[in-house]
């Protein structure tokens, strides 16, 4: 009995030192599962465009941080309770997170891409080779009704709860037969078993992916900004949390203006991805 | 608190139980088939049918169902050769990969079941039926299992519940299941607390009546 109270008091111990050793760092929360953005290496550690960045940020701020793991679809739930103060998990600007937590401003921005797999009967579709879905011209609109066509009655695959997911809700394409993942990475098997037809992503999710699998993926279609795909990432932070807010505006000034975002960006990217 | 996304999310939630159920249903159908072979094939004097017949429900019972369901969905689905067999039509389909998992790990713990229920029938039973002329065949379907059946009853019943919080893992390889629609409302809506509440209200409402049917059962069929 001696030993398990002793033990027992341990752990407790233990754990009270790991709280209160955390208690005024910044904690960023990423999600270590959409490469280049954020991932992990073989090892487990956490690496990617963000990763690093945050680090930069931390430097600027002047605070210490750590960086925590987080699922994807419980992402701003866990800010909002207070598991982390920040999100930076290439979550896109958008005004239906604006509703829930305050963004810092862009630090970079991606767009959007449908994949499919070499072979596949959307390959050559005639479209420009990007679309704005903010104000959307006569050229968009006509790419958005060629879409619309190609992919009716088609299964177009996306990660739960991101952008991708909410344009494909909105009906801009017409009725798809939509599919949502935990992850990219179930996303990117279910492509490649071909119970996808399709999936929509970060075009630089799937080039990564292509890259890595040796898999035959191929980005067809425009790729797409603006409107449901929100306006460049952002950290999301608590809505109350203005002074927090402030201190990453202001760090995101100083490590654009010394070239640290770009730095980086092209350092995971291939290009400059920066903004 | 927000009651009002409760109240909206209800009937949402309430239409996707229709997907819970039918895994259920299903799961628990072709379980129950699986669970008798297995329990007879358990009780076999044959040394290597036996072992296999373990074997099966020991892999099965020591594996987490998460996992089967992922072998079943993603890894299958990663073998090429089998993407052009015929077999690809079902397994391309994530309900149907669904109730297979469900399926075999339901029919393993069945088998477990079913198979102490028979090997607790009184001998007496069964010699009372040898006394009176009574074929070993018919001792069999008219004796043994109906009794084993009973015996197994509040067993099965919360075999039944565990396999009914067991379908919220489809949600897993993309069906719109109870959990599933649960997740997506919070993914536009960034209230988890809200919308699990009431999902677990409905699960908590369906092992409400299971097990009250169960128990039910159990007293018409007592003896």
């Amino acid at each position: 009995m001696n030993i398990i109270k002793k033990f027992s008091l341990g752990i407790l111990i233990s754990l009270f030192l790991t709280i209160s050793a955390n208690a005024d760092k910044i904690k960023i929360g990423t999600e270590g599962a959409y490469p280049p953005w954020n991932s992990k290496d073989a090892s487990g550690k956490l690496i990617g465009f963000e990763v690093e960045l945050a680090w930069t940020l931390c430097r600027y701020i002047g605070e210490q941080c750590e960086i925590v793991e987080q699922d994807w679809d419980g992402m701003i739930p866990a800010l909002i309770m207070r598991k982390f103060d920040a999100i930076m998990a290439g979550m896109s600007i958008t005004a239906e997170r604006q509703k829930a937590i305050s963004f810092s401003q862009g630090y970079a921005d991606e767009v959007a891409s449908l994949a499919v797999m070499k072979g596949s009967s959307l390959e050559g579709m005639d479209t420009p080779a990007g679309i704005n879905l903010t104000k959307p011209n006569t050229a968009a609109k006509k790419a958005l009704k060629t879409l619309t066509t190609a992919l009716a009655g088609k299964t177009v695959c996306v990660q739960t709860a991101t952008i991708h997911q909410n344009f494909l809700d909105s009906g801009d394409v017409g009725k798809v037969n939509v599919r949502t993942y935990k992850t990219q990475d179930e996303v990117n098997l279910d492509l490649a078993s071909g119970r996808c037809d399709a999936a929509l992503a970060a075009a630089v999710a799937f080039s990564d992916y292509a890259e890595k699998s040796g898999k035959p993926v191929v980005l067809v279609g425009p790729t797409f900004s603006g409107g449901a795909f929100g306006n460049g990432v952002g950290v999301g932070i608590r809505k109350d949390d203005t002074e927090l807010l402030n201190a990453f505006n202001k760090a995101i000034d100083k490590a654009r203006k010394n070239g640290d975002i770009s730095r980086i960006a092209t350092k995971w990217f291939g290009f400059d991805a920066s903004m | 608190m927000d009651f009002e996304l409760m109240v909206n999310s209800f009937p949402k939630l309430l239409n996707a139980t229709a997907i819970t159920l039918k895994l259920l249903s299903a799961s628990l159908f072709f379980g129950l088939l699986i669970g008798l072979l297995f329990a007879v094939l358990r009780i076999s004097k044959n040394p290597i049918i036996n072992k296999f017949a373990y074997g099966y429900s020991y892999v099965f019972r020591g594996t987490p169902l998460l996992v089967q369901i992922f072998i079943i969905y993603f890894g299958l689905g990663q073998i090429e050769y089998l993407r052009t067999t015929v077999l690809w039509v079902i397994l391309k389909e994530p309900y149907w990969c669904a109730i297979i998992a469900f399926a075999l790990n339901t029919g393993a713990y069945t088998s477990e079941i079913l198979r102490s229920a028979f090997q607790t029938i009184k001998p007496g039973f069964i010699e009372a039926g040898k006394s009176l002329g009574i074929s070993n065949k018919i001792i069999f379907y008219r004796i043994q299992i109906p009794i084993a059946i009973r015996q197994s009853l509040p067993a099965y019943g919360n075999e039944i519940i565990l396999m009914l919080k067991g379908t919220s893992l489809a949600s897993t390889v993309t069906l719109m299941d109870l959990t599933g629609v649960a997740k997506y409302i919070i993914s536009t809506t960034f209230k988890p607390i809200e919308v699990f509440i009431v999902a677990g209200s409905i699960y908590l409402f369906m092992t409400f009546l299971i097990h009250n049917l169960i128990k039910f059962l159990e007293k018409k069929y007592s003896f």
